[in-house]
């Protein structure tokens, strides 16, 4: 069992964007391709060009359907990664003091000396955040991208998470939840974030901004712009009425629009 | 309890030795990228936050350009085939022995009959080489891709407005307020898309997403119309009608910058049927409700009626305009007519009329910023329509495709939405007027250069490529009567027509970089047949092949010749302004590559290879008067061919001085300045001529300076395609040049000046009840065709590809999870695994495309589900229709283009027994890899 810190100075998070995340895909792959030659051990893969590729991923994209009466089944494209609990579960399980939270920004890390590998950490996330990496036998997981966000060997401007930087669609944040100006928390807030799962008490830190309202109007009801000229009724008096009658109406709007130019 | 530790981390590790920034080319987007270097290796790739295309973003297939860098599937050297073909066993050999084979095969070729090379580009975008290099040669069989890819959207954009989407222009991501993209999955211009898409949401703009399949753009879209396949041009009519109904279209647009006002001659016995009214000087006439006379065009003051009988010399004349409000304002494209073909309700396209009307003109932008157009009037502001369109594959690649794609534009154009603020934007070198781009040339000559550029636009049936005999002169039949407009040839014809020997043999067939014997080619597993049938006297029937390919496809195995090529971080490369340029609406931009790694392979750059083979060949254009080679390699040739005097493969740092922009002198340190300005090359647009470029002054001088253009070549959009019109004319028994009778009634309905829609050929021909359902493929997102399989990472995340079937269709078969179905149509039946999905047209079923691979090929494992779930809708495509009695060859394709139309496919569903091995069917033979197969296990970055 390993104690999480009283409490941290930063929550450092991310802010995902479910409105615009089309699920490309490209932050799970500029992750692991920033990770796999980053921090700790690689990212490795197992059968890579076999019949059962698999390999150590910190972030994924599941894709599903929502069905709702009435409405067009709609694709939701769901990236997920660690969201760096307050109350992380993966922390206080650990039995070697391996996984553990930054005090000063709140990450969630693990130090692969201290790590054995049991996977206990991994099996309380109730996320499924964590993969152990068969061939290092360590566990991996989303490091808040810890050598980038502080490193000064980056432009400034380049100091955030790859997956962040990379996002084609603009649909990942991050920034620092603890500061109520900060530009995740402004969003956050803007935008109704929830976090994940609440009922698990991890008090995750990284939000996910719900998909906006979707029209898909069903009952179509205000044309009112073309409802001079619209013939909705059928009754054949307007431009759009029936074949013979609707080039005549147009054609006589027409001269007196062209007159008005 | 363990307390809490916190281990001292150092949070600044070096990143890399060295960043070297160069062009990704894991698709066709082009985005610039930062490739970190350490040890030699590379360490990371990154999105380059300066380029135009992709401002620091990148998407998964970008990302993963590591795992193809260092693919296991890299071809290592030249190879000879010592198998039979098909088989995949080669040696390996020298490039001066592999130089000297072709050169064996092709030079008598070129001294006797240089038709009979039939050379044929894939995805590479170096057709402004490959094309001088045929021409050169004297063959005129040559295209690239663009047949079965998307001509019909490039070609019915050129021909209706002078531009096209994509690599030609865009829509205003920063302006528009409403946004419309059909067809699109994730073809083109991906992260362009996406960053656009992401701007419209920040800025609350609707975005409507008309799609059969709710994967994602169309995911993330406000609105979702689940289109069914094939119906687009009608649901785009009956927005054209509502609007027109309503007169929600903008005349003085259309009077000042379109075609709708030229008069038409409309009498039907005139040889002259349906041309317009020309002036001694040859200038369109407009009739002026001024005066009452017709006055030409572009006249200053002009007042056009768009709406009036005139009778010239005893012959009526009628505005192109009145003509299309008659054709349109009909009851077949009313809502309620159209509903039930496009799976679209009624009120929904009334109320999308409404929407893009109330958008366009009731939120007008506008701009003050002065301008002048080119009949001389200065304007005081610009006016903007913020509606944007966007369109690709999902509704070019049907045999209605090219109407479909004039009429998408028809719409914009009514709209005023082209080149203003908030609509579409071109890109330089566009706009470019129809007419001044080349016909097509098709002469050949023996030991001759062709007479001209392969491809190009017909302005009438003079253009086309046929013979005094009356055949073909193409071997895909390009340019023919069957499909008059084919801009970009026919690809998907070449094998097919080459193993018939219709219109005639070939001898040699040159491909690069197109897996035709695989994911690229209808029928795929005929076309294998095709490539190994060998004649009674045991020789193949098409004798020889030479491929060029970095990778070991599936078309390697066939050819008998292999020119290996590199990876793209091991090549120079340039994007070219004379080729499919990356520019933006805002500046004209190219860019290259160059090699950030030095290959550890026998291999080359095929464009390199291309060039020393012609010079080996002592080809005009490849060699000095002397007879040495004029270019080393491609990175020489680059840098020093001349199209035009002044005018090269790039414009930057052009001269003497290094500041030419577009023109100037070969600057032999050209490279090195485009590499130390991060690999490309961007010239900014003045303000007075961002809008309105094909009739804006200003930008017109500005093209010129550049070398866009040679002198201001202003014009007006193509409501009306004259040029259409004059193979009709053909077609009704006028003119000179007639086409044979079995063509006349395709050619009447087909070649209408005014876009149209008909029913796909296939859904026509076979019988609907039998067939009920339509089939699709889209791309993923992280993945490029079959590129993407021998990536580690991507086929993680792509690793099959089941068939994804409606609910409704679902239901009705009473599909459970972990079924299995036959699926089958007029030409094949396949077994494949099924998964339930709602979120799609419910007459619809579709799959990842070109996920499935040949068993053996890119240095798999041939138990890899790729080769055994993973399948290919192809096996059930034909590249010619079902057999209509007339004993002929009808091609699968757009009658106007000859795009294939690989979406009118038309399946039946049954349930199938789960095979016990879990193998999809039709199930191919393996292939031998020349490569060997890839690691078990991988843990890159364990040496940084």
């Amino acid at each position: 069992m390993t104690t999480l810190p009283q409490s941290t100075h930063k929550k450092l998070g991310l802010a995902i964007d479910l409105d615009i995340c089309v699920g490309c895909h490209a932050c799970v792959i500029n992750c692991k391709e920033w990770n796999t030659s980053n921090y700790g051990a690689p990212l490795s893969d197992q059968d890579a060009y076999g019949a059962e590729p698999v390999g150590t991923f910190l972030n994924r994209i599941h894709t599903f359907e929502v069905k709702a009466a009435d409405k067009p089944a709609q694709t939701v494209h769901f990236p997920k990664s660690c969201l760096h609990c307050d109350d992380a579960p993966c922390v206080t399980v650990c039995p070697t003091g391996a996984s553990y939270k930054r005090a000063d920004d709140g990450i969630v890390l693990v130090n692969e000396s201290d790590c054995i590998g049991c996977g206990l950490c991994a099996w309380a996330c109730p996320y499924g955040a964590r993969e152990l990496d068969a061939a290092e036998g360590v566990m991996k997981k989303c490091t808040l991208c810890v050598d980038r966000i502080y490193n000064e060997n980056l432009p400034e401007i380049d100091r955030e998470p790859a997956c962040v930087r990379t996002c084609p669609a603009n649909a990942r944040h991050f920034g620092d939840y603890a500061d109520p100006d900060s530009n995740v928390s402004r969003m956050a807030a803007e935008r109704g974030a929830v976090p994940l799962f609440p009922e698990q008490g991890t008090s995750p830190v990284n939000r996910y901004l719900p998909p906006r309202p979707k029209a898909d109007i069903q009952t179509d009801g205000d044309i009112d712009i073309l409802a001079p000229f619209l013939d909705t009724s059928g009754n054949g008096n307007t431009a759009s009425g029936t074949s013979s009658t609707s080039a005549k109406g147009l054609l006589g709007w027409l001269d007196k629009a062209l007159e008005a130019i | 309890m363990n307390k809490h530790i916190q281990p001292d981390l150092d949070t600044s590790p070096k990143v890399s030795d060295e960043i070297r920034k160069t062009t990704c080319y894991m698709c066709a987007c082009r985005c610039g990228i930062n490739v970190h270097m350490q040890d030699g290796k590379v360490k990371y790739i990154e999105g380059n936050r300066d380029h135009p295309i992709n401002r620091g973003v990148l998407c998964a297939k970008g990302s993963a350009g590591i795992m193809q860098h260092y693919s296991p599937a890299r071809l290592k050297a030249p190879m000879k085939r010592v198998g039979p073909r098909g088989s995949g066993e080669f040696e390996e050999i020298s490039w001066d022995e592999a130089f000297q084979i072709a050169s064996d095969w092709m030079t008598p070729l070129r001294e006797k009959h240089p038709e009979k090379l039939a050379f044929f580009t894939g995805r590479d975008q170096s057709q402004s080489l490959t094309s001088y290099w045929a021409q050169q040669f004297g063959t005129p069989n040559y295209a690239a891709h663009g047949g079965f890819c998307s001509v019909n959207m490039a070609a019915a954009g050129i021909y209706t407005m002078g531009g096209a989407f994509w690599e030609f222009g865009q829509p205003d991501w920063e302006r528009a307020k409403m946004f419309m993209i059909f067809g699109v999955a994730e073809d083109h211009d991906s992260n362009p898309i996406k960053l656009g898409l992401s701007r419209l949401k920040e800025r609350g703009a609707k975005i409507v997403g008309v799609n059969p399949v709710r994967s994602g753009y169309n995911a993330i879209a406000d609105e979702w119309v689940g289109i069914t396949p094939g119906t687009d041009g009608l649901f785009i009519l009956s927005l054209i009608r509502e609007l027109l109904a309503a007169g929600k279209v903008d005349l003085e647009y259309l009077i000042r910058y379109t075609n709708a006002p030229y008069l038409v001659n409309c009498d039907p016995e005139s040889d002259d049927h349906g041309l317009f009214l020309y002036d001694n000087d040859g200038k369109p006439q407009v009739l002026d409700r001024a005066t009452g006379e017709p006055l030409p065009f572009d006249q200053q003051g002009v007042k056009p009626e768009l709406a009036t009988n005139y009778t010239h010399k005893g012959t009526l004349y009628r505005p192109a305009f009145q003509l299309m409000a008659e054709k349109y304002l009909v009851d077949d494209y009313a809502p309620e007519n159209v509903a039930e073909r496009t799976g679209v309700k009624p009120d929904t396209i009334r109320r999308l009329a409404a929407e893009l009307a109330r958008t366009a003109f009731e939120e007008e932008i506008v701009i003050n910023q002065p301008w002048t157009d080119f009949r001389g009037e200065k304007h005081d502001e610009m006016i903007g329509r913020p509606v944007a369109f966007h369109a690709m594959r999902g509704i070019s690649a049907h045999s209605n495709g090219f109407q479909t794609c004039r009429a998408l534009h028809l719409l914009q154009i009514l709209l005023g939405s082209v080149e203003v603020p908030g609509g579409f934007r071109f890109k330089p070198p566009y706009p470019k007027p129809v007419t001044g781009h080349p016909r097509p040339h098709a002469k050949p000559v023996a030991n001759s250069p062709l007479n001209g550029p392969h491809l190009g636009f017909p302005q009438g049936p003079e253009d086309l490529a046929i013979k005094a005999n009356g055949t073909p002169a193409r071997i895909d039949k390009a340019f023919t009567w069957e499909n008059p407009m084919s801009a970009h040839g026919m690809m998907h014809m070449v094998i097919s027509n080459a193993h018939a020997g219709d219109p005639y043999k070939i001898d040699t067939l040159f491909m690069y970089m197109a897996n035709m014997s695989w994911n690229s080619s209808m029928n795929s597993r005929g076309v294998m047949d095709m490539l190994t049938d060998k004649t009674e006297d045991g020789e193949y029937v098409i004798p020889r092949i030479i491929y060029s390919d970095s990778y070991s496809s599936e078309m390697v195995a066939f050819a008998d010749l292999i020119l290996p090529d590199t990876t793209y971080l091991e090549r120079h490369d340039c994007i070219s302004l004379l080729d499919r340029p990356i520019s933006e609406a805002e500046a004209m931009c190219d860019s290259i590559r160059w090699p950030v790694v030095e290959p550890d392979r026998d291999v080359r750059g095929f464009q390199s290879a291309l060039i020393q083979l012609g010079a080996k060949m002592k080809l005009p254009g490849f060699v000095n008067e002397d007879g040495a080679a004029k270019y080393q390699d491609y990175a020489d040739y680059i840098v020093n061919h001349e199209r035009r005097p002044g005018v090269g493969p790039l414009a930057g740092w052009r001269g003497e001085d290094e500041t030419g922009s577009g023109r100037g002198a070969p600057n032999p340190n050209q490279i090195d300045r485009y590499i130390e300005n991060g690999g490309f090359y961007m010239d900014h647009i003045p303000e007075e001529a961002l809008f309105y470029k094909p009739w804006n002054k200003a930008y017109q001088d500005w093209a010129v300076e550049r070398g866009i253009f040679d002198a201001p070549s202003p014009y007006t959009f193509n409501i009306y395609v004259e040029q259409m019109q004059k193979f009709r004319l053909a077609a009704e028994g006028k003119g000179e040049l007639q086409p044979p009778d079995h063509l006349r009634e395709q050619l009447k309905m087909a070649m209408d000046p005014l876009p149209t829609w008909w029913q796909p050929f296939e859904e026509a021909l076979v019988d609907g009840e039998e067939y009920p359902i339509h089939a699709l493929t889209q791309r993923p997102a992280a993945m490029y065709h079959s590129w993407g399989s021998q990536n580690a990472w991507l086929r993680q995340i792509h690793g099959h590809n089941p068939l994804y079937v409606s609910g409704e269709i679902w239901e009705q078969h009473g599909f459970e999870e972990g079924d299995w179905a036959y699926l089958k149509s007029h030409h094949g039946e396949i077994q494949v695994p099924v998964v339930r999905m709602d979120a799609l047209n419910p007459k619809t079923v579709w799959t990842w495309n070109a996920i499935g691979k040949r068993k053996g090929a890119w240095a798999l494992d041939q138990d890899a589900p790729e080769t055994k779930k993973g399948f290919l809708l192809n096996h059930l495509i034909h590249e010619l229709l079902p057999p209509k009695g007339d004993g002929l060859r009808w091609s699968n394709s757009d009658p106007v283009t000859g795009q294939a139309a690989w979406y009118d496919l038309r399946v039946n569903i049954r349930k199938a027994p789960t095979p016990d091995n879990l193998q999809s069917e039709p199930a191919i033979a393996p292939q031998k890899s020349p490569v060997g197969q890839g690691p078990k296990n991988i843990r890159y970055g364990e040496d940084f």
